[in-house]
């Protein structure tokens, strides 16, 4: 009985999704398989980049989270928010207690007036985060032709192969190819937009940041090429997207080696339990 | 229950005697876990998923307890616990992934041993019990899967939320009305966040209910094995402790090696990075997928793409929803006599068919919605349907089974003693 | 075909009677039990103030604008912290006492920084039960002594915020803390 009613359902189910099928290829056989898209034509995948902190035995360049930094603070920040991370962070990049007391009082943040509670500004605190540009959402938009810029902490992460994209992203805004003008124009930048085949969609509303060699002076004497400046802020920003990125592979090293020893071990002890019982196929 | 030459406890140190005669639970773990069980001696490292599933829920309730001291269900600040977590709290990042990838391992490991149960049907007589139960931990696990995936508030996690709560919508007259009372709203926010919150911290407990009625269950007609043959007598078996102890404990070892492997170099490996972007109402991300462990369920709901009297999504909801509720039927619908698949030649090909399909349909259900993944995935979830439905209740009638072994001693030594003397005696069991 | 299966306590015991198979599981099942201990560590250590909070854990204080006779609360580690400038009465009346008569013999040099006498910081912590002793805002009750009041159970403290009358059982706590110049003081 069960088995006659599961024949029957089973029979249904199967003949609505082979209908569906049916459908779908007849669709498919006259209009064709869905039309080809600007973004599944030009949309490029991240350059391959390489950093101290890839790979399995990874470090932190900080000389070059320093220069990362730095580049976020005189290009990114003017924009984009970062607010994961406080000054207090920033002794990881390897400055002293003093000076980041000193960073995080070169910000302003926003704050409370103590005399007539209204807000007002002070200078940052080593515990206070990055503060945003904008006093909120709103007034983002308002400043960015309706783009919010997209707070900065975890972009790393947010996106498939992070820091590539990132870098890939920061140098590759280009003007639009021929064929793409010819075969889809729809899909060039309309006013307020950037090119960048790098982009989901092709059409970023992000002005090319980086734009002259020299931009940013490094404070360690670096040449600041627009390479080099988008290779040191893909790397800044790993770390502010995984602080514990090094830490958490240099841990999983002794972890995978004691878990080694003991699975031998338990492999050993297994064979010797079970030695006594072996099968005895002569 | 269990069998009558099982070793019996026989606490010697006063204390334990002591313990044995008020709260008789050493005895208990001795005779569920210990020398007292006795397991049929041939099971494979098949066997080992069981005791594997149990150590994950115990990992994602260790865990899960500690996340949430520091977690904040609120919809206006869980993204930032969670990034909290991460940051500042004492070996928080691991204890994070470890949960993440921790609820990834405890599907893999559960999926195989659903398999494992497929391909020996497990689900058999004098077995269903334990295979029903089994099938309610895996929806109850599939709930709290889901509510944990809402909780770090990313993108995903709404988007999640929105979409698997729309499925609801798609019942006829009370869909709608049923949505909005999950949600406590009219789209995902504060309401939901905090009971899926409360849901996925208590439904944990709940799976922990279920798995000591599934090992209960289990305990009454003993552990199945890889011949389908009941045991017949003391040398079909080994007591669980030292044999199976020993063994769980190396397949326990290779487990954390793979799942250590993940959590340390590539915890987001599973994830999605969209979830890293915090919840934002007005903007969808481009592909919304569920995690890894939905996806052949997800691509069974995609597929019905045709309004044939009832709406596709409707159709699409019952046969996601009918492809799980199917599994409970399986001791009924299956009525070969023969048990383990080495025995069932037809059978064993429409096994590693099913497999195929469940591997594809794995693939479809990641992949975006677009030709031609919905056409294969068309053809992908009727094979399914036909398998469990059609395929296996018609199999018996036209399959012939290989000859079986008299025992499982013979199976594992060649030959057994008792085979001549007692010619073919009844199951022990 | 040997039909013959060895019994679960076959015992191979080595030349020198160790059996082998003895040690190689006790060195299992060690291991796993250390591999276990070790994992508790983080599930312990995740309970300690984390980095946020360790971050917060010094206050720096202005004191350039308190007068004498007045105190300022502050939050130190999210407990108040009275900072109270003493007026000479004040110093005299903390002085008059032999630290020897009191419950917790304590001068008031020794709850102070050399040079800075004038300046008591405390903890606003009533050492009974916890509460907060009041006597620091303007207008409040500063009990018998002078000083601080717990109104929970009747504590006085005097002008050195020491212990005089109720059942605290000692002295308000000094933090450490430090000049960092004449007017700025860093608690923590």
């Amino acid at each position: 009985m069960i088995r006659l009613a599961g024949i029957l359902i089973g029979l249904v189910f199967t003949f609505v999704v082979l209908l569906a099928f049916v459908v779908g290829a007849y669709t498919a056989a006259t209009e064709g398989m869905g039309e080809e898209t600007a973004e599944h034509a030009f949309h490029l995948d991240p350059e391959h980049v390489e950093f101290a902190h890839d790979g399995l035995f990874p470090s932190w360049d900080l000389q070059q989270l320093q220069r990362g930094y730095q580049v976020y603070k005189e290009v990114c920040s003017a924009c984009h928010s970062m607010n994961h991370v406080a000054f207090r962070n920033l002794e990881e990049l390897g400055y002293t207690e003093e000076e980041v007391k000193a960073e995080a009082a070169s910000w302003v943040v926003p704050g409370i007036d103590p005399d007539t509670g209204e807000n007002s500004t002070r200078p940052g605190l080593p515990t206070d985060y990055f503060p945003s540009p904008y006093p909120n959402d709103v007034a983002a938009a308002a400043a960015n032709n309706n783009a919010i810029p997209p707070d900065l902490s975890l972009m790393t992460k947010a996106r498939h192969h992070g820091p590539a994209y990132v870098y890939s992203l920061l140098t590759g805004y280009q003007e639009p190819s021929a064929e793409l003008a010819e075969e889809f124009p729809d899909s060039l930048p309309g006013p307020g937009l950037y090119h960048n085949p790098y982009f989901a969609n092709l059409n970023l509303a992000m002005a090319p940041p980086l734009t002259a060699d020299g931009q940013v002076t490094y404070a360690d004497g670096t040449d600041a090429s627009i390479d080099q400046m988008a290779q040191d802020v893909a790397a800044f920003l790993t770390w502010t997207a995984e602080p514990s990125l090094v830490d958490r592979k240099r841990t999983g090293w002794p972890v995978m080696g004691f878990l080694l020893f003991a699975t031998i071990l338990a492999w050993l002890a297994k064979k010797q339990i079970w030695a006594g019982l072996k099968p005895r196929k002569d | 229950m269990s069998f009558p030459w099982a070793k019996q406890y026989e606490p010697t140190n006063p204390v334990m005697k002591f313990m044995d005669e008020k709260l008789p639970l050493p005895r208990l773990v001795y005779n569920a876990v210990g020398a007292g069980y006795p397991v049929p001696r041939n099971l494979s490292y098949m066997w080992n998923f069981g005791v594997l599933a149990g150590f994950c829920l115990v990992l994602q309730i260790v865990t899960g307890v500690v996340l949430a001291m520091h977690y904040a269900a609120n919809s206006g600040v869980a993204f930032d616990s969670i990034e909290h977590i991460m940051r500042d709290v004492n070996w928080g990042w691991a204890i994070r992934y470890a949960h993440a990838n921790g609820a990834s391992a405890f599907f893999a490991v559960i999926y195989l041993h659903i398999f494992r149960g497929f391909y020996y049907s497990s689900y058999k007589a004098p077995r269903e019990m334990i295979w029903l139960l089994g099938v309610v931990i895996y929806l109850l696990m599939m709930a709290t899967g889901f509510m944990g995936y809402v909780l770090p508030w990313g993108q995903m996690s709404f988007w999640g939320a929105k979409v698997i709560t729309g499925l609801f919508g798609a019942i006829p007259v009370v869909g709608e009305p049923l949505q909005v009372w999950l949600l406590g709203g009219y789209a995902p926010d504060n309401a939901a966040l905090n009971r899926f919150f409360s849901l996925h911290f208590m439904l944990p407990f709940v799976i922990a209910g279920v798995v000591i009625l599934h090992i209960w269950a289990l305990h009454i007609p003993g552990s199945s094995n890889p011949t389908g043959v009941e045991v017949k007598s003391e040398s079909d078996t080994v007591p669980f402790h030292p044999y199976y102890t020993a063994k769980d404990g190396f397949g326990l070892g290779v487990f954390l090696l793979i799942y250590c492997a993940f959590l340390f170099f590539m915890p987001n490996a599973l994830g999605h990075p969209d979830n890293y972007i915090p919840a934002n109402p007005l903007s969808t991300p481009a592909h919304i997928v569920p995690e890894w462990y939905y996806w052949p369920f997800y691509a069974i709901l995609r597929a019905f793409t045709f309004d044939f009297i009832l709406p596709a999504k409707l159709w699409g909801v019952l046969a996601m929803f009918a492809a799980i509720l199917v599994w409970f039927f399986l001791p009924w619908l299956d009525k070969s006599p023969v048990r383990s698949g080495n025995y069932r030649p037809l059978f064993r090909k429409f096994f590693w068919v099913l497999v195929a399909d469940m591997a594809l349909l794995f693939y479809l259900g990641g992949a975006p919605a677009e030709e031609p993944y919905v056409m294969i995935s068309q053809i992908a979830t009727a094979y399914y349907f036909l398998h469990f439905l059609v395929i296996l209740p018609l199999l018996s009638s036209f399959e012939r089974p290989d000859p079986l072994p008299f025992s499982i001693t013979e199976a594992v030594l060649g030959s057994d003693d008792k085979a001549a003397l007692k010619d073919g005696a009844g199951s022990a069991a | 075909m040997a039909t013959t299966t060895d019994t679960a306590n076959s015992e191979v015991v080595a030349e020198d009677g160790v059996r082998r198979r003895d040690f190689i599981e006790i060195a299992a099942v060690s291991v796993a039990a250390t591999g276990g201990l070790i994992t508790i560590l983080p599930l312990v250590s995740q309970m300690a103030p984390s980095k946020d909070v360790l971050a917060e854990s010094t206050t720096e204080l202005d004191i350039s604008a308190l007068e004498p006779g007045q105190s300022i609360k502050a939050v130190f580690r999210k407990q108040p912290v009275f900072v109270r400038n003493l007026t000479p009465a004040e110093i005299d009346a903390a002085n008059a006492v032999d630290p020897g008569d009191l419950r917790d013999s304590q001068s008031l040099a020794d709850r102070t920084i050399e040079g800075h006498e004038n300046i008591l910081v405390v903890m606003g912590v009533c050492t009974h039960l916890g509460c907060v002793p009041l006597g620091a805002a303007e207008g409040e009750n500063k009990g018998e002594f002078g000083g601080y009041f717990c109104p929970c159970h009747g504590s006085h403290y005097d002008t050195a915020a020491r212990i005089r009358k109720g059942p605290a059982p000692s002295n308000l706590e000094v933090p450490d803390y430090s000049f960092t110049s004449d007017t700025t003081i860093v608690i923590g």
